[in-house]
């Protein structure tokens, strides 16, 4: 019989006198993870993970005050990649999981990634109500218009017409504009990027993750294995910069149209902002009880409040 | 001393204040001390959206809805002519003689026509407050308990709306005391005031006293009744409640709030779990701790919302792809839901898996007598390994845990988030601890956490992690209480049931030997993953004859036994008709089988279609 039961790789306790260290000095390096990023040699996700650890060592965040949550695809691989806490989780679901990370325990940041497919397809529920709650958390979707990980079926981005795997002859549905959707739908900061733009994405990063409330940035990052369609050629003459073309995100109905606008021209940059609304967090009065994260709270209740319960029965 | 044991019946049309009207009765009967079972069985049985609601109390235990009516409150006609005939001799029937007509009664029940428009003066909503007051009169209860419940009950309407009804009550119980004759016997007394509850209170409290600070949901019958008292105490217990946009959410949240450090919870009913499980899936292969009731009602798809059934045991079984640690357990009774709750918060952060929890319309609706002292809410709280950053955890501050993970700075690498332990339970730390830095992956991974799902082939690394989790259940079951045979070891049949049968069975035995002469014995089953399948099938192997009794058509349980234990019950009693056993239902089956004119049976709920 073989010895099931056995673990057989522990390794010994390592260091367990030694005192918990003051960590040290952050710099770029502090965000890198323990792996290498599997993403295909050229893929748009590499400048995506680039930019966010950029992001956050320019906001100087603590990696464990941070959580970066995601769905499944090649862009939900990013939490592993990156040295904060993590959380990779079902196809579609990161943005329920992190609303229940942002309910648990409010100090986190918390940074939402995925794909296209992840987050407007099938989490495409989530998408419309964490919007509408304006949960505060930074959604950054990896928009390469095809759904990479299962190897090149048509996404919910794709363009009509798109010949795709799962589209032999080309699609015939009209694709999502996730810009004006998110605007309509309640997101208070929205936002585009374009992995061959890394410094703007950078301050699109910024901004999203220091803005109070749901905050979106669709950024167009390139499949090269599968979509030979829109690639970096395609895009790069014909993204244009909004902070650089004086547009005004506080607009709403400059903001609509320049979030249709599709063709030789495409928009990148900060469509729409607003500080008007309250965040979930903000309205709920059970995390402004002056103890912190729920997390972190005693547990059970106290002798008074069992008897009033307990009044309530008889 | 016999006890006396005793159930009114109230039916009639939605809107004609059944509910109210039943929670008064159990009010009073519960305040003079005596134990009661409520069970409602709404909308379907009776067409046009009529309800029956049976409040049965004793000064014994009272563990069902019974078999008899002695006071019978047709509201309607339509109530009147499905009922009447199932009254026995010694029943009375209190109705409106300008409204409702009474059919053929057996022999000596008491027919109590009753001048409602006169008595109510013309107030048509009060009809029942007027019955109300002829039944506490019939049954040998003073006018003053229900004037006291009346005024508390109508008080939010203003006191011109409590005189009226104070008036009528009493004007229902004078012309009773004038024109009906008493029952024979008097409505005992119990030895102290007692309180009401229902399941799915008692499932709200538990969760309250286990500590959770986190609850989701998605409205679904019969689960909501949670979700209300948790939203109604949320404020000042200070737990977050939230309604989410479907059963999907809801789990994910869940587990987004525990994987902080929060004990989360939710309930649904069986549609509403089919949804969530691959989350379940997700809180066993990361190793959160979540606890989540299914509250069974009778399927499959829509079913039937406001009918009982224990039709989902082998979804829960089932639930998400792949083997993965979890707990399952099926409390059978109201108390025992609450003071289930946190013993299972407890082995689900000590053992770091999902916990599911299956109740069923039956004890979550049905209304039950507590004893206040049953309600302790300092209850024991053992969170596990866990890890949090202001000594709220494991180590109850001591640092220890934090000592064996040193922060070493932001690169850490000495702290394994899954680490592969004898015991298969890893230290859990919390995003916001320093130095304890892991991604929590549904993907198969490392004890470091990261992903080995990609690698081109780990076999040995993959048999390691599915071993660690599978391996913390081997010290759950030893934390769990085997079932217990209750009655004598040498009986002639031993009845099997599990989860919320426990109280009917319990008083089918009773009646067995009561009034069968036939000694019966019965094997409660709770605590259904993981099983004490030695235990049980010693049990059952010493048994002469082993019926399993089961509220659904294909035997789920009896073939989950056969499963786990190799054990295969002689004889069979379903139900599956929507309603729960009454007690006579498993009596006349076991005397079926004993005849050995049946090895399945399928009692009839008497009422008439
Ligand atoms: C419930 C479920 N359905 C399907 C899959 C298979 N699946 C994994 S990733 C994916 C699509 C990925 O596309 P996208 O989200 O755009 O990410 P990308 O790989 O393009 O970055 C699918 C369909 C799954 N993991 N879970
Ligand atoms: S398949 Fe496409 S999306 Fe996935 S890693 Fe390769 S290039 Fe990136
Ligand atoms: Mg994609």
């Amino acid at each position: 019989m073989s010895a099931t039961t056995e673990p057989t790789t522990t390794p010994a306790p390592t260091a367990v006198t030694t005192p918990a260290k003051e960590p040290g000095q952050l710099t770029k390096e502090t965000y890198r993870g323990r792996i290498h990023p599997d993403w295909c040699p050229g893929c748009g996700d590499f400048s995506v993970l680039a930019a966010l650890q950029t992001a956050l060592f320019e906001l100087g965040l603590q990696p464990h005050q941070v959580c970066v949550i995601s769905g499944i695809g090649c862009s939900s691989n990013l939490p592993g990649y990156v040295n904060t806490y993590g959380m990779h989780t079902l196809h579609g679901r990161a943005l329920a999981v992190a609303t229940g990370v942002r309910c648990g325990n409010h100090d986190l940041k918390v940074i939402c990634t995925g794909g296209d497919g992840d987050g407007y397809g099938i989490g495409g529920n989530h998408f419309v109500h964490t919007m509408r709650r304006n949960v505060d958390l930074t959604y950054i979707v990896m928009d390469n218009q095809i759904y990479g990980l299962t190897t090149g079926q048509c996404s919910p981005t794709s363009v009509k017409g798109m010949k795709t795997k799962s589209t032999p002859h080309g699609s015939v549905e009209n694709p999502i504009n996730p810009i004006p959707m998110a605007m309509v739908g309640g997101a208070t900061y929205v936002a585009r990027a374009f992995s061959g733009k890394q410094k703007h994405m950078v301050q699109m990063f910024k901004g999203a993750i220091q803005h109070k409330g749901f905050a979106l940035v669709d950024v167009f990052s390139p499949c090269v294995t599968y979509n030979k369609d829109n690639t970096y050629q395609w895009f790069n003459p014909r993204v244009k910069i909004l902070e650089e073309q004086g547009h005004n995100p506080t607009d709403l109905h400059q903001a609509i149209e320049r979030g249709f606008q599709w063709g030789d021209e495409i928009p990148i940059g900060l469509f729409w902002r607003r500080t008007d609304l309250q965040s979930l967090e903000d309205l709920e009065p059970v995390l402004h009880t002056g103890e912190g994260p729920l997390a972190f709270r005693n547990l059970g209740i106290s002798p008074e409040q069992a008897k009033r319960l307990i009044q309530e029965l008889l | 001393m016999n006890k006396i044991d005793f159930a009114v019946g109230i039916g009639g049309e939605n809107g004609q204040g059944i509910a109210s009207t039943g929670n008064i009765l159990a009010l009073i009967f519960a305040r003079r001390g005596l134990h009661l079972n409520a069970y409602n069985a709404y909308q379907s049985i009776i067409r046009g959206g009529h309800t029956f609601l049976t409040i049965r109390a004793s000064d014994g235990p009272v563990r069902s809805m019974g078999d008899k009516i002695d006071a019978f409150i047709p509201l309607n006609q339509d109530t009147m002519d499905r009922h009447l005939h199932l009254l026995k001799s010694g029943a009375c029937a209190i109705y409106d003689k300008e409204k409702v007509t009474p059919g053929n009664a057996a022999d000596g029940v008491q027919l109590c026509p009753m001048p409602m428009k006169e008595l109510t003066k013309g107030n048509k909503l009060a009809v029942n407050t007027a019955a109300l007051g002829a039944t506490l009169q019939l049954l040998g209860i003073e006018s003053e308990p229900l004037e006291t419940v009346i005024s508390r009950q109508f008080m939010k309407k203003g006191d011109a709306v409590v005189a009226e009804n104070l008036a009528i009550a009493r004007a229902g119980y004078d012309y009773a005391a004038q024109n009906f004759t008493a029952f024979s016997w008097k409505a005992p007394r119990g030895a102290k005031p007692l309180g009401i509850i229902t399941g799915n209170q008692t499932i709200a409290m538990g969760g309250a006293a286990a500590g959770v600070k986190f609850y989701a949901a998605y409205p679904m019958s019969p689960s909501t009744g949670v979700l209300m008292w948790m939203a109604a105490h949320a404020r000042e217990l200070g737990i977050m409640v939230r309604q989410v946009e479907d059963e999907i959410g809801v789990m994910n949240m869940v587990i987004g709030a525990a994987h902080t450090g929060c004990r989360a919870m939710c309930a649904t009913s069986g549609g509403g779990f089919a949804l969530m499980t691959e989350a379940v899936g997700m809180a066993g292969m990361i190793e959160t701790p979540i606890v989540c009731v299914d509250v069974q009602r009778a399927g499959p798809a829509t079913g039937v919302p406001t009918k009982t059934e224990q039709g989902d045991l082998w979804q829960v079984l089932g639930a998400g792809q792949g083997d993965y640690a979890r707990i399952v357990v099926a409390p059978t009774s109201q108390l025992d839901l609450f003071h289930t709750i946190p013993e299972l918060f407890n082995l689900c952060d000590k053992y770091q898996c999902p916990g599911l929890v299956l109740s069923d319309l039956l004890i979550s609706e049905g209304t039950t007598s507590i004893d206040p002292d049953d309600l302790n809410f300092q209850v024991k709280i053992d969170r596990g390994e866990l890890i949090l950053p202001n000594g709220n955890g494991a180590d109850n501050g001591s640092g220890a845990i934090a000592a064996a993970n040193p922060a070493s700075g932001y690169n850490d690498k000495a702290y394994l988030r899954y680490k592969n332990t004898p015991s298969g339970i890893s230290p859990r730390a919390v995003p916001g601890v320093p130095g304890c830095i892991f991604t929590a992956a549904t993907d198969e991974h490392d004890e470091d956490g990261t992903l080995i799902s990609d690698e081109f082939t780990n076999p040995q690394k993959r048999r390691m992690m599915v071993e660690k989790r599978a391996r913390k259940m081997q010290g759950a079951i030893k934390d769990i209480a085997p079932p217990q045979l209750v009655g004598q070891e040498e009986a002639d049949v031993t009845l099997v049931g599990w989860g919320s049968t426990a109280g009917v069975i319990r008083e089918a035995v009773e009646k067995l030997a009561g009034e069968e002469g036939i000694v019966a014995n019965q094997l409660a089953i709770k605590w259904i993953v993981p099983l004490h399948a030695a235990e049980i099938g010693a049990i059952l192997g010493r048994s002469k004859n082993v019926i399993l009794v089961e509220n659904n058509q294909s035997g789920q349980f009896a073939r989950y036994l056969r499963s786990e234990t190799g054990f295969a019950a002689h004889g069979h009693i379903r139900k599956y008709d929507g309603e729960p056993f009454m007690p006579h239902h498993i009596v006349e089956a076991v005397k079926e089988q004993l005849g050995g004119k049946s090895r399945l049976s399928v009692p009839v709920h008497e009422v008439n279609a």
